[in-house]
């Protein structure tokens, strides 16, 4: 049977090459890089290497990168470590509503734990936030405004540098997670003009259990993790040097390739959305139409329920995503389709497709032959269905 | 997560489509979640001669759809009330327990259209 993947925002393959450079760091090369003798000296030498791939990528200096286990990590060291670095400027945060938990969490950790108050800002049908707005709600006690780069359940991308020069005016620190966006489209922290960002390794073909967030050189930040100086002492632990060699090889590869990784991406996800367009009524593109993340396509199809389509589509070797309620833990719809206004019962035919280097033409059409007729099966159950009713 | 028969009734579920003649309708929404299910009965004899469903829902709804018709076809109305979200999942080998709440809008759904049809005949 065919097997077509488009879950790439949920998880990649580590790259061979990637792999290759990081395998040697598990047995022959296994020094910790805090020791004072030869082979710890070497790793040292490697990773800071590997930080000034990573910064490279992105624009900014070595110094001014932490390696994290995560994108959820680095998310959680800018708003709990700048929130917390700096108490005494005051006892508010901005986020947008459809933020990643591990941003929302952490704010409402400050609201529930402490006496901080949380302003969520909203954003429009496409799920832009509105620059205006937020110049109005920034205030004097306000410590941080954290807003992501590119949503990875709608694609849309926020106009971050005019956000960050808003916050840079009124000297509030900008953090922006842009998990989605580093490795898909490029990244410059000097052109985006924030204080932090936040990004992980699956998106750049490096493996899960490694991130990194940059911090502009003079930003406080109180560590998450206590222990050694490890990371210029914001994050202590023995440093997981695989990752960090996996990373900044991915990272290394992707500031070469990655112009021609987009417009790949981007051709064949305008080839799926015209094509799913064109085959099925009764459908919403959901997020903004142009600026987007180059290989992400999402949609709500009437009359149907998201899990029941994903697990129609696993049976015809087909793998994305939903935001479906049925198909969450907790039955709730994705917020970030209830932030952007999508009717109830519209969100639950939620389904996303995340493309990557790794996908063909014919793997697209693949899905526009086998999607059609799931989605029409699925309609000839429905109740809600007009030809049912 | 889903046991073979789940998928066997979600990939092919037995009865959809609705009965233009029918004797009963019984309709519910989930509040839960926002889910629907129809069922449609004709009854000849106190006994479910024919049954159809509609399902919007997960694939636990539209299994739980699909057995509960097949359960409640040919028995006595008595009998087909006795069907429960316990009996139709055990029916299904078993649901996860997120999904139970799925299994009792079946059972829900086929009682009220029993008792839709017990009201238009009483009367
Ligand atoms: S119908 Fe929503 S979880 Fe089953």
């Amino acid at each position: 049977m065919q097997i077509v993947y488009m879950d790439h925002a949920a998880s990649t393959p580590v790259r061979r090459e990637v792999l290759e450079e990081m395998l040697p760091f598990f047995q022959e090369r296994f020094g910790n890089p805090s020791a004072i003798y030869d082979i710890g000296i070497d790793i040292k030498g490697v990773i800071e290497d590997q930080r000034e791939k990573v910064a490279n990528l992105i624009g900014a200096e070595a110094k001014e990168i932490v390696f994290t286990s995560s994108g959820a990590e680095a998310n959680n060291l800018a708003v709990k470590g700048a929130v917390l670095a700096n108490r005494k400027k005051g006892n508010h945060i901005i986020v947008s509503t459809i933020e990643h938990h591990s941003v929302l969490n952490a704010a409402r950790f400050f609201e529930r734990m402490m006496d901080y108050e949380v302003t969520f800002l909203p954003v429009n049908n496409y799920g832009l936030v509105d620059p205006q707005r937020l110049a109005e709600l920034v205030r004097e006690e306000t410590v941080l405004v954290s807003i992501m780069h590119g949503n990875n359940e709608i694609g849309t991308i926020e106009p971050i540098s005019g956000l960050a020069a808003i916050c840079r005016d009124k000297g509030v620190l900008f953090h922006t997670d842009a998990v989605a966006t580093v490795g898909n489209i490029p990244v410059n922290v000097k052109d985006l003009n924030v204080d932090m960002l936040s990004l992980t390794g699956p998106p750049l073909g490096a493996p899960k259990g490694i991130g990194a967030l940059y911090f502009r050189s003079n930003t406080r930040l109180m560590p998450l993790i206590h222990g050694g100086i490890q990371e210029m002492g914001r994050r202590g632990g023995t440093e997981n040097v695989p990752g960090i060699v996996g990373l900044g090889k991915a990272a290394e590869l992707t500031l070469n390739e990655l112009p021609e990784k987009t417009k790949h991406v981007k051709n064949l996800k305008d080839r799926l959305v015209s094509g799913i367009m064109d085959r099925i009524e009764e459908i919403t593109y959901t997020g903004h139409p142009e600026n987007r993340l180059p290989g992400h396509a999402s949609f709500c199809i009437a009359a149907i329920e998201g899990e029941a389509l994903l697990l129609m589509l696993n049976q015809a070797g087909i793998y994305a995503n939903t935001g479906s309620a049925c198909a969450s833990k907790a039955l709730k719809i994705s917020p970030v389709l209830v932030a952007i206004g999508v009717p109830a019962e519209i969100a639950q035919g939620s389904i996303v497709f995340t493309l990557d280097r790794d996908n063909t033409a014919p793997e697209v059409d693949y899905i526009l032959e086998k999607l059609p007729a799931v989605v029409e099966r699925l309609r000839s159950f429905s109740p809600l269905w007009k030809k049912n009713i | 997560m889903y046991s073979e028969k789940v998928m066997d009734h979600f990939m092919n579920p037995r009865n959809v489509g609705t009965l233009e003649d029918a004797d009963g309708i019984g309709e519910v929404g989930n509040p839960v979640c926002g889910d629907m299910m129809t069922f449609y009965i004709k009854v000849r004899d106190d006994k479910i001669d024919d049954i159809k469903f509609n399902t919007f829902g997960c694939a636990a709804a539209i299994a739980v759809s699909s057995m509960v018709s097949e359960m409640a076809k040919g028995k006595t109305l008595k009998d087909a009330r006795a069907i429960t979200k316990d009996s139709v999942a055990a029916a299904l080998e078993g649901l996860p327990k997120q999904k139970m709440h799925c299994s009792n809008l079946g059972a829900e759904a086929l009682t009220k259209a029993i008792e839709n049809y017990e009201k238009k005949n009483s009367a």
